[in-house]
């Protein structure tokens, strides 16, 4: 414990609960409109971003946020016009990222162990300065997220019922996909770019066994998110273990306790009421 | 009551170069209850959704209320009631949240939710049979009850238009009586419809005119055709039993 008396430890375990937060606060539309892959995608295009940053010895962070955005559009308006050949628009776009990330940083004077803090994250050396953008960032998300949901909610559920309600679904779209690129940048010092996705979708994944509604999901999401990034850290500095991998595998972890334990309920509760064992079609309500 | 409510005219769409709709022209004036009928294939869900703009026009126009689609923005006028549920549906949602999106054409994406929106969720609610469901999850629902839900979500924005999509195709007998009641409250309140079938069932006593799709054409628009063949026998009971429950299981959703 005495380990988070350093400042450094501090910033790594803020940054990861404001992430824990966020990420999951996005995923959770992304898994709704089954583009649960998306930001494992963005994450591609924002090594490429980060290569570029090294190069021109600009920050790559900033550098990775504006390619990543650039790519998370070029992602939407491909999915928007998309017929067959946009998956395999996107795979283009997935490993010509990550192809570009690796030849760029190997163009730079960056070693390999710079490269790797943004493949698997390195929470432990985020500077006062990377914890304010990942705050400012990462609280925009949330808010974002938050007060446009239902919104969102409309347009992840059913696109052209939205659009004959009149909602500007485009704009959200390019929102989300902006949102998604923002979240997969700063997320990326904390789990790296192979593990973005993780903590956007294992959450959400995580809470839908429980939950009914969406609100609920989100919210059940979100405080998994938390406690998967929180727990993460803390066992990252007791037993020295990689801070991004040890999110992560708690965060799936959660998952298995979570269905695992559902399912035992769900059998148990069959045993206690045999009755209901082959559900009967539910009555259906006749109005005169 | 003559007010056109949506005109299309000389209306044309392609699919990659086929043609699926030649030269349609279609009035709907306020109060009318029109059917849009015809064979599988026939054109006439594109129709609907060229009216409405979900299908691009290669040639002809379409207005709604008298502006011309492009100008369109009163959409909280128009409540539309897809075939079924949209793909989307990776998290679970509750029927309540499926019927709340309905009030967003009237309240707009920024201004939260209020009493005014939770009271017309409500009563949508009640005018569909549902209101004892909630709480759950779109997805535990039967086919006829997730369609009930889709003409609740377009029933809370209050429309003065209501257009539906193949309302019945595959919903018990059951939940076709509840959806014929809604409509008919809909329709006594002077509401217009506008609705697609393969075939009317209960709904046949509340339509005022038929529109006859055929190959991309209009065959005929004016009084509801008499039933031929066995649907024409009175205990032909228009029942369609849809797949089996399945059990929730880890994967589901």
């Amino acid at each position: 414990m005495e380990l988070f008396q350093y400042p450094y430890m501090q910033r790594a375990l803020i940054g990861a609960l404001i992430i824990g937060l966020a990420a999951p606060a996005l995923g959770i539309y992304l898994v709704q409109r089954r583009l649960a892959l998306i930001g494992d995608g963005v994450g591609h295009v924002a090594l490429t971003g980060v290569g570029a940053g090294l190069l021109l010895n600009r920050s790559p962070v900033l550098v990775a946020v504006i390619v990543a955005t650039l790519g998370a559009i070029t992602i939407e308006l491909v999915r928007a016009r998309g017929r067959t050949s946009g998956d395999l628009a996107l795979a283009l776009l997935f490993y010509g990222g990550i192809a570009g990330g690796v030849m760029l940083v190997g163009l730079s004077d960056a070693t390999s162990a710079n490269l790797n803090a943004y493949l698997f994250g390195s929470l432990t050396t985020i500077s006062p300065q990377d914890l304010v953008t990942i705050g400012v960032l990462g609280a925009t998300i949330l808010v974002t997220m938050l007060a446009l949901r239902p919104a969102l909610f409309a347009v992840c559920h059913d696109e052209e019922y939205a659009r004959v309600s009149g909602l500007p679904v485009r704009a959200l779209n390019l929102l989300l996909a902006v949102a998604t690129a923002v979240t997969v940048t700063i997320a990326m010092r904390a789990v790296g770019v192979l593990l973005i996705s993780a903590l956007m979708v294992v959450p959400v994944a995580t809470a839908q066994q429980v939950t009914r509604g969406f609100r609920g999901t989100m919210t059940a999401a979100m405080a998994l998110g938390l406690f998967a990034a929180g727990a993460g850290v803390w066992v990252a500095a007791t037993a020295d273990t990689a801070p991004g991998a040890s999110v992560v595998l708690l965060a799936i972890a959660s998952f298995l306790v979570v269905a695992v334990a559902g399912a035992a309920w769900r059998v148990l509760r069959r045993r206690a009421v045999p009755a209901a064992a082959p559900h009967p079609e539910p009555h259906e309500v006749i109005l005169g | 009551m003559t007010f056109p409510v949506i005109t299309v005219t000389h209306g044309v769409v392609g699919y990659d170069g086929r043609p699926v709709l030649r030269d349609v022209s279609l009035t709907v004036t306020a109060g009318e209850v029109v059917a849009v009928l015809g064979a599988n294939g026939s054109g006439k869900s594109t129709l609907i959704r060229a009216a409405l703009g979900l299908v691009p026009l290669a040639a002809g126009t379409v207005e709604l209320f008298g502006i011309p689609l492009r100008r369109f923005r009163q959409w909280g006028r128009i409540g539309y009631v897809p075939q079924r549920l949209g793909a989307g549906g990776g998290v679970p949602a509750t029927v309540r949240e499926v019927v709340a999106s309905g009030r967003l054409a009237r309240r707009g994406v920024l201004r939260p939710p209020g009493r005014a929106d939770r009271e017309a969720v409500d009563a949508a609610l009640r005018a569909v049979g549902l209101a004892d469901r909630a709480g759950d999850p779109v997805a535990t629902l039967s086919g006829g009850q997730q369609q009930r839900t889709l003409i609740a979500r377009a029933l809370a924005g209050r429309p003065e238009l209501l257009v539906l999509d193949e309302p019945t195709a595959g919903v018990d007998a059951a939940s076709q009586e509840a959806f014929a009641g809604a409509l008919h409250a809909f329709v006594a309140d002077g509401g217009t419809v506008l609705l697609v079938a393969h075939e009317l069932g209960p709904l046949r006593p509340l339509i005022s005119r038929a529109v006859v799709v055929h190959h991309g054409g209009i065959a005929h628009d004016g009084a509801v055709p008499e039933p031929a063949g066995h649907h024409a026998e009175p205990d032909h009971d228009h029942v369609h039993p849809h797949g089996p429950d399945e059990p929730a299981g880890l994967w589901s959703s």
